[in-house]
C-alpha cells in the first residue's frame, strides 16, 4: 500500500472508532463527566474544605489533575478494550484481517481512537473542574506530553487485554482489579509524603503514580517524583506494550485460528 | 494465463490435533467460475479461510494472481474479495458505513469509496437501505450487504463461502444472475455451496474435498460425463400406487408420486416408453432430475468414506 493508502486506512479506523463512541455517548462520554463532578463536589468541596492544603495548594486544586488523569486513563483503556473485543465477538474483526492494512496501522488506529475518547473525556472533565476551581498551567509542554503519552499507553494496554480476552468478563477484570486500585493508590487524592516510609516505597512501584504526578507537575508545578522520570517510564512502557501487541497481531492471537 | 489462485501442499492442523487439510493442491484459472464442494467439516472453509488470512496455515503455499501470501500478502489481499459464511459485520453500523469503511481499509479515499458503495448497493438492491443499521436487515439483505462489501474495492477474485445459505429461491436466482454478470465482466469467482444445483448451474470447474483431501479437481463437464446413470422424472396421467417394473430400468416413486426411472448411458429412452406403453401407463410430462452433480458427489464422498474405513481397518 502507498503511504496515502496507509493514511486512508488509518483514518478510516480512527473515524470509525470516534463514530462508535459518539454514537453511544450516553455510555461513553456522560458517565465519567457525572462521576468526576461528584468527586469534585464531595471530595473537593465538602471534604476538601476540611482537609485544608496539600502540597501547598488547596485540596480541590490538588486533586483536579489526578482526577483528569484518572478519567483519561480509564476512558482510553475502556474504549480500545471494548471496541476491539466487540469486533472479535461479532467477528467484524475479519473485515480488517482480510484487508491489506498492516498490523502497525491497525494498532495505531485503535490507539488513536482510544486517545480521542480519553483526551476528549479529559477535556470535558477539565472544563467541569473550572466550575469548582481556577486552573493555572505551570508547564504546558509537560502537561500535554504526559497526558497524551499516558492516554496512548493505556490504549495499548486495552488493546492487549482485548486480544487476550475470550469472554466479556475478561475485559472488566483488569480495569476493576488492576487499574482502579492502582489509580486510587497512585496519588490522585493525596501526596505520598503523607505515607509512612515503607508505603512511600511501595507507591514508587506503581506506574500510575508517575503519570499522575507528571501531569500534576504540568499544571501545579509540584510532584512527588521527577516529571522527566515519569515521561521516560511512560515511553518505555509504551514501547514494550506496543511490541507485545504487534507480536500478538502477527501471530493472530485470539483472532485467527 | 495467470492462475487466480494456486494452492500447493496446503496443510492445516488445529491446536487440538485435528488435521483439517492434508496437503491439498488446487488451481483456479483467471476468469473461472469455480466451485469447491464437500460435506460439512470437509475442509472447504479452512481452505478459503487460509486464502483470506483468517486461518493460519500449518504448511504449504498459497498464491493469489501470482502473489505469494507469505511474501506479498498485501498485494494478494488487494486482489481478493471475501464473502464469509456467517454475518461478520458490526450489526449497529449503517449499511453505507459498513461498505465505505471496508473500502477505507483498502486505502480507497472516501469520495471514491462512496461512489463504489453506491454502485454495488444499487446493483444489489440495497441502496434504499443505505442508512439502515445492519441489524434491521433481513437475512437475504445481510448476505447481499456482505457481497457489496466484498466488491467495493473491485477485487479480481471473489470468494464466496455458502453465499446463498438460508436465502429464498427467488433471491438465490437473482444472486446467481448477479454473480454470472460479475464473472462475465472478468471477476474470477470461487464458491463453496451445499446446493449442488447451484454449482451445476453456475460453475465451469469443480473440486470436491472430503476429510481434508481433494477427491476430484476437474471441469464440471468432465465430472458429469463420469455419471453413467441419469434419472428421469415422469409425470403420469394416472397416479401410480407403486413403481411399475420396467425391464432393464430401475424405477421408484418420488415424494410427489412422480415416477423416477434410471437410465444408463447407451440404453436409450425409447425402450422406457415401449415398456410404459406395454403397461398402459401414459406419460404427460418428463424432465431430468436436476441434481446430477449431487448423485456424483454423494457417490464420491461415500467411496472416500469406505476407502478411509478400509485404511483405518488395515492400520
Amino acid at each position: 500500500m502507498t503511504p496515502h493508502a496507509l493514511f486512508t486506512a488509518f483514518s478510516t479506523i480512527v473515524v470509525r472508532e470516534i463514530r462508535r463512541f459518539t454514537r453511544i455517548w450516553a455510555q461513553t462520554l456522560l458517565p465519567p463527566a457525572v462521576t468526576m463532578t461528584l468527586y469534585f463536589i464531595i471530595f473537593g468541596n465538602l471534604i476538601g474544605s476540611r482537609i485544608g492544603e496539600m502540597g501547598g495548594f488547596d485540596y480541590m486544586s490538588f486533586i483536579v489533575p489526578g482526577l483528569i488523569m484518572m478519567a483519561v486513563i480509564t476512558s482510553s483503556y475502556a474504549n480500545v478494550v471494548s471496541s476491539f473485543f466487540s469486533m472479535k465477538f461479532q467477528r467484524s474483526i475479519e473485515e480488517l484481517l482480510v484487508s491489506p492494512v498492516p498490523n502497525w496501522v491497525i494498532l495505531s488506529g485503535y490507539v488513536t481512537g482510544g486517545m480521542a475518547r480519553g483526551l476528549g473525556i479529559g477535556l470535558i472533565v477539565t472544563l467541569l473542574s473550572l466550575a469548582f476551581t481556577r486552573l493555572s498551567i505551570h508547564n504546558l509542554p509537560m502537561m500535554v506530553l504526559t497526558v497524551f503519552l499516558t492516554s496512548a499507553l493505556f490504549a495499548v494496554g486495552g488493546f492487549i487485554n482485548a486480544m487476550l480476552a475470550t469472554k466479556f468478563d475478561d475485559i472488566s477484570i483488569v480495569p476493576t482489579f488492576v487499574l482502579t486500585p492502582l489509580t486510587y493508590l497512585g496519588g490522585v487524592f493525596y501526596s505520598i509524603d503523607l505515607l509512612p516510609g515503607f508505603w512511600q516505597g511501595v507507591s514508587m512501584i506503581n506506574p500510575i503514580l508517575y503519570m499522575v504526578n507528571g501531569f500534576r507537575y504540568g499544571i501545579l508545578g509540584v510532584s512527588d517524583v521527577n516529571p522527566f522520570v515519569s515521561l521516560g517510564m511512560i515511553l518505555v512502557f509504551i514501547s514494550v506494550l506496543s511490541v507485545i501487541a504487534l507480536r500478538m497481531l502477527e501471530r493472530g492471537k485470539g483472532i485467527r485460528h | 494465463m495467470t492462475n487466480a489462485l494456486e494452492i500447493e501442499g496446503l496443510t492445516k492442523t488445529y491446536g487440538d490435533g485435528f488435521q483439517a487439510l492434508k496437503g491439498i493442491d488446487l488451481h483456479v484459472a483467471e476468469g473461472d467460475f469455480f466451485a469447491l464442494l464437500g460435506p460439512n467439516g470437509a475442509g472447504k472453509s479452512t481452505t478459503l479461510g487460509i486464502v483470506c488470512s483468517l486461518v493460519n496455515k500449518t504448511a504449504g503455499k498459497v498464491r493469489v494472481f501470482g502473489y505469494d501470501t507469505d511474501t506479498h500478502l498485501s498485494d494478494a489481499k488487494l486482489n481478493l474479495g471475501v464473502v464469509p459464511q456467517e454475518f461478520n459485520f458490526n450489526q449497529f453500523e449503517k449499511v453505507f458505513d459498513i461498505v465505505t469503511t471496508q473500502a477505507g481499509y483498502y486505502g480507497i479515499p472516501l469520495k471514491q469509496a462512496s461512489a463504489s458503495a453506491e454502485k454495488y448497493l444499487k446493483k444489489l438492491g440495497l441502496w434504499d437501505k443505505r442508512n439502515t443499521p445492519a441489524r434491521m436487515l433481513s437475512g437475504g439483505m445481510k448476505r447481499r450487504l456482505m457481497i457489496a462489501r466484498a466488491l467495493v474495492h473491485e477485487p479480481k477474485l471473489l470468494i464466496l463461502d455458502e453465499p446463498t445459505a438460508g436465502v429464498d429461491i427467488e433471491l438465490r436466482r437473482s444472486m446467481w444472475t448477479f454473480l454470472e454478470e460479475m464473472n462475465r465482466q472478468g471477476t474470477t469467482i470461487i464458491l463453496t455451496t451445499h446446493y449442488l444445483e447451484e454449482a451445476e448451474a453456475l460453475c465451469r470447474n469443480i473440486a470436491i474435498i472430503d476429510h481434508g483431501k481433494i477427491l476430484k479437481h476437474t471441469s464440471k463437464k468432465a465430472l458429469l460425463q463420469q455419471l453413467s446413470l441419469e434419472t428421469f422424472v415422469l409425470d403420469t396421467e394416472k397416479t401410480l400406487d407403486s413403481a411399475p417394473e420396467l425391464n432393464g430400468f430401475p424405477t421408484r416413486l418420488d415424494a410427489e408420486g412422480a415416477l423416477e426411472v434410471e437410465v444408463e448411458k447407451g440404453q436409450g429412452l425409447n425402450q422406457v416408453f415401449v415398456e410404459l406403453e406395454r403397461l398402459g401407463i401414459k406419460v404427460v410430462s418428463m424432465r431430468t432430475k436436476a441434481n446430477r452433480l449431487e448423485e456424483l458427489f454423494l457417490r464420491l464422498v461415500e467411496e472416500n468414506a469406505e476407502s478411509s474405513k478400509a485404511v483405518e481397518g488395515a492400520a
